[in-house]
């Protein structure tokens, strides 16, 4: 096996706050300091960690820091980490959109990326024309898109319109167009970020599909960063994990994703979580043979003056509810510190991500819906195994409680 | 692992932070000539989508500005034309000018107005400004046929006026023009994306040069005092030579041409060196 990429030392720095006013003095000043003096950038202070929740002394945030790995030809390596965490600042330094502040990546072969779909897509040319102009950007030659012309005019599906300006497409048709192009592209190296978000799901399906040919039967490298764990499950054999701007874990994808839920529920879950009067302790699955439970262990606050209604919501990723339960918390138990476990079922769930939403009613002579919070749900099947898992991740990147607050109706 | 080390120490391509400041990648640039054409024919064929009188616009413009300008500077101000046609006179001027204006003001926005694009896609960069000077290119070259339509014309009504053997440095000229608004541009361009001040002079600044380079006057009807300081801008040397190539009537000198390229040269090199520099790191400051 030969290497296709190798990162040593790999640092960026971004500076946070205002830039572009008064700059010039400042400007000035660091060039006198660090060319004409020969010391170190003063503006780039070393040491501190990227971290978004916590505020550092100076306003230079190391977006990646040291950042050491290599990568083999043919691998499908998934980049995953919490927003923020510096996946796609790796990406556009791979791909070239911007330069590292130090440190060093080798690439063997060519790269294309695919940070977005349909960039530089122009509104008043036809399909045709802008084939020829998204795929001379991503770097084809004109030969070579003479050449497969057809091929992506079949696999858009868009033959009809192809003769028609892009502005009048609807944005899947153009979202479809522009990934036509991209899938045939020919480079050795394939950088993909999150593109698959868009279209609809035959389309999303049809896509990892040829991105798993493209790694597999051509042996191409892709290196793939997504929120969705089944997608990179399926696509991927290895996967990197950064948290906070460095590597935490590279290695098998399996390994790679259980660290990464494990990580998060520890990290950013700040319980006790207060949902109105009741305080959820703790969030747990259990799993017993084929039984599947979330439970949730509340605490009433306060005495309680209504009776209390738990809903437990599960959506999935286009927000289509699956599952919907709801239980009465009895205005007897809510006595001041008193604890209430909520459990439900979670079987029946498919192999895919889940958003699950617990509710807090109260009620009074009216519903009210008192608050909601959100909790992102993976529930995945480890390739090897035969045991169902859950992990419990947050999609915001942080918890959020309060959603709804004004949503009332009569009983 | 270290075998794996020792077998791939030949790599395509290695990204580093600093590369020199005069690396242009010319070979990268090549490799991507497609692209450059695509951009040119983007701008080409979306510039008269969707209009009535489509690629005629392209005539209209230099056409209102010399029937103005005729009337303006021409027969209300008086101001000589050398004894040529007046038309021919200020239309020789514009053409010439706006080719050399419309390259500054395109290119001083192209990282801007390219931020998109830039932010996802890596590629020469460079492509960028020089598919404005090549569609701009293009653009002059059918407003050429418009002044060589004129010239017919008052060649065919007995006008005075001749073509000299300076027509021969045409495209020298030309290229003059496209490399000094070029530079001017990439100058512009890589200072407005941390200083944004300079893109409010850009246009208005254009249109002031205009007035202290001769398209509405010859140089010889300028004061005496003031040719010194209309000869330090490097375009009266370009259009007085441009002049004198196709109606014999000019300043033209090879100390003032030579001294134009010099200053070309130097601004090129200097915009490049900026553009250079900025390039590699704008995304995060745009």
């Amino acid at each position: 096996m030969t290497l296709a990429i190798k990162v040593e030392n790999l640092s960026k720095a971004y500076q946070i706050g205002q830039i572009g006013t008064g700059t010039i003095s400042r400007d000035f000043e660091r060039w006198w300091v660090t060319r004409v003096r020969g010391k170190e950038d003063p503006f780039l202070k070393l040491g501190e960690t990227n971290e978004t929740k916590v505020k550092g002394g100076s306003n230079v945030i190391w977006s990646l820091k040291d950042i050491n790995f290599e990568i083999e030809q043919g691998d499908a390596v998934g980049i995953i980490g919490r927003n923020g965490a510096g996946k796609s600042t790796l990406l556009k330094l791979l791909s070239r959109v911007t330069s590292p502040t130090s440190g060093t990546i080798k690439i063997k072969g060519r790269v294309a990326s695919l940070l977005e779909v349909g960039t530089g897509f122009h509104p008043e040319l036809t399909g045709r024309e802008n084939i020829y102009l998204n795929g001379s950007i991503l770097g084809m030659r004109k030969k070579e898109i003479d050449r497969k012309l057809d091929e992506i005019v079949d696999f858009s599906g868009v033959e009809r319109f192809i003769d028609t300006p892009v502005k009048r497409y609807s944005s899947g048709m153009s979202v479809r167009l522009a990934f036509a192009v991209a899938a045939h592209l020919e480079s050795e190296i394939l950088i993909v970020d999150e593109v698959l978000a868009v279209g609809d799901a035959e389309f999303q399906k049809k896509c990892l599909g040829k991105m798993n040919d493209v790694s597999s039967k051509e042996g191409r490298t892709i290196l793939f960063v997504s929120h969705n764990m089944s997608a990179i499950r399926n696509l991927c054999g290895k996967g990197v994990l950064i948290v906070n701007g460095a590597i935490r874990h590279y290695g098998d994808i399996e390994e790679t994703i259980s660290r990464y839920l494990t990580s998060n529920s520890e990290n950013s879950l700040n319980f006790p979580l207060e949902l109105g009067d009741i305080v959820i302790e703790k969030v747990e699955y259990k799993h017993a043979g084929l039984n599947h439970q979330l439970s949730f262990d509340c605490i009433a606050l306060k005495q309680a003056s209504m009776e209390y209604y738990l809903k437990l919501s599960v959506k999935t990723a286009y927000d289509e509810i699956v599952f919907e339960n709801s239980q009465i918390v009895e205005t007897s138990i809510p006595h001041v510190g008193s604890t209430i476990i909520y459990e439900s079922d979670l079987a029946f769930l498919q192999n895919a991500d889940y958003k699950v939403y617990l509710t807090v009613f109260e009620h009074g002579g009216r519903w009210l819906l008192r608050d909601a919070f959100l909790l992102g749900l993976t529930k995945y099947i480890p390739r090897n195994g035969s045991v169902d898992h859950f992990g419990l991740v947050s999609p915001m990147g942080s918890w959020s409680t309060q959603i709804h607050r004004t949503y009332s109706t009569t009983q | 692992m270290q075998s794996i080390a020792d077998e791939s120490e030949s790599w395509d391509l290695v990204i580093e932070r600093r590369s020199s400041l005069f690396d242009l990648k010319l070979s990268e640039v090549w490799l991507y000539r497609d692209l450059l054409l695509m951009f040119v024919k983007r701008d080409f064929v979306s510039f008269y989508k969707q209009t009535i009188l489509g690629p005629l616009w392209f005539f209209i413009q230099p056409l209102f500005t010399t029937i103005i300008f005729t009337f303006v500077f021409g027969n209300l101000a008086g101001l000589s034309t050398d004894g040529l046609p007046q038309p021919l006179f200020y239309l020789a001027g514009i053409t010439a000018w706006n080719y050399f204006a419309d390259c500054i003001t395109k290119t001083s926005t192209v990282f801007k107005d390219n931020a998109n694009i830039f932010g996802k896609v890596y590629f020469p960069r460079l492509i960028m400004p020089l598919s404005i000077v090549t569609s701009n290119l293009v653009r002059f070259g059918v407003q050429m046929l418009l002044f060589l339509a004129v010239m017919a014309y008052f060649a065919a009504i007995g006008a005075e006026f001749r073509i000299t053997s300076a027509i021969l440095l045409f495209p020298v000229l030309i290229l003059m023009m496209a490399f000094l608004g070029l530079g001017l541009g990439l100058i512009i361009t890589a200072m407005t994306t941390k200083y944004r001040d300079l893109s409010f002079l850009v246009t208005f600044g254009v249109q002031l040069l205009m007035y202290m380079t001769t398209v509405i006057y010859p140089l010889s009807a300028a004061p005496v005092q003031y040719r010194q300081l209309i000869g330090l801008n490097p375009m009266t040397g370009i259009i007085e030579a441009f002049r004198y190539a196709f109606l014999g009537k000019g300043e033209f000198s090879a100390w003032s041409l030579g001294y134009s390229a010099a200053v070309t040269l130097a601004i090129l090199i200097l915009g490049l060196a900026f553009f250079n520099k900025t390039e590699r790191n704008f995304v995060d400051t745009v």
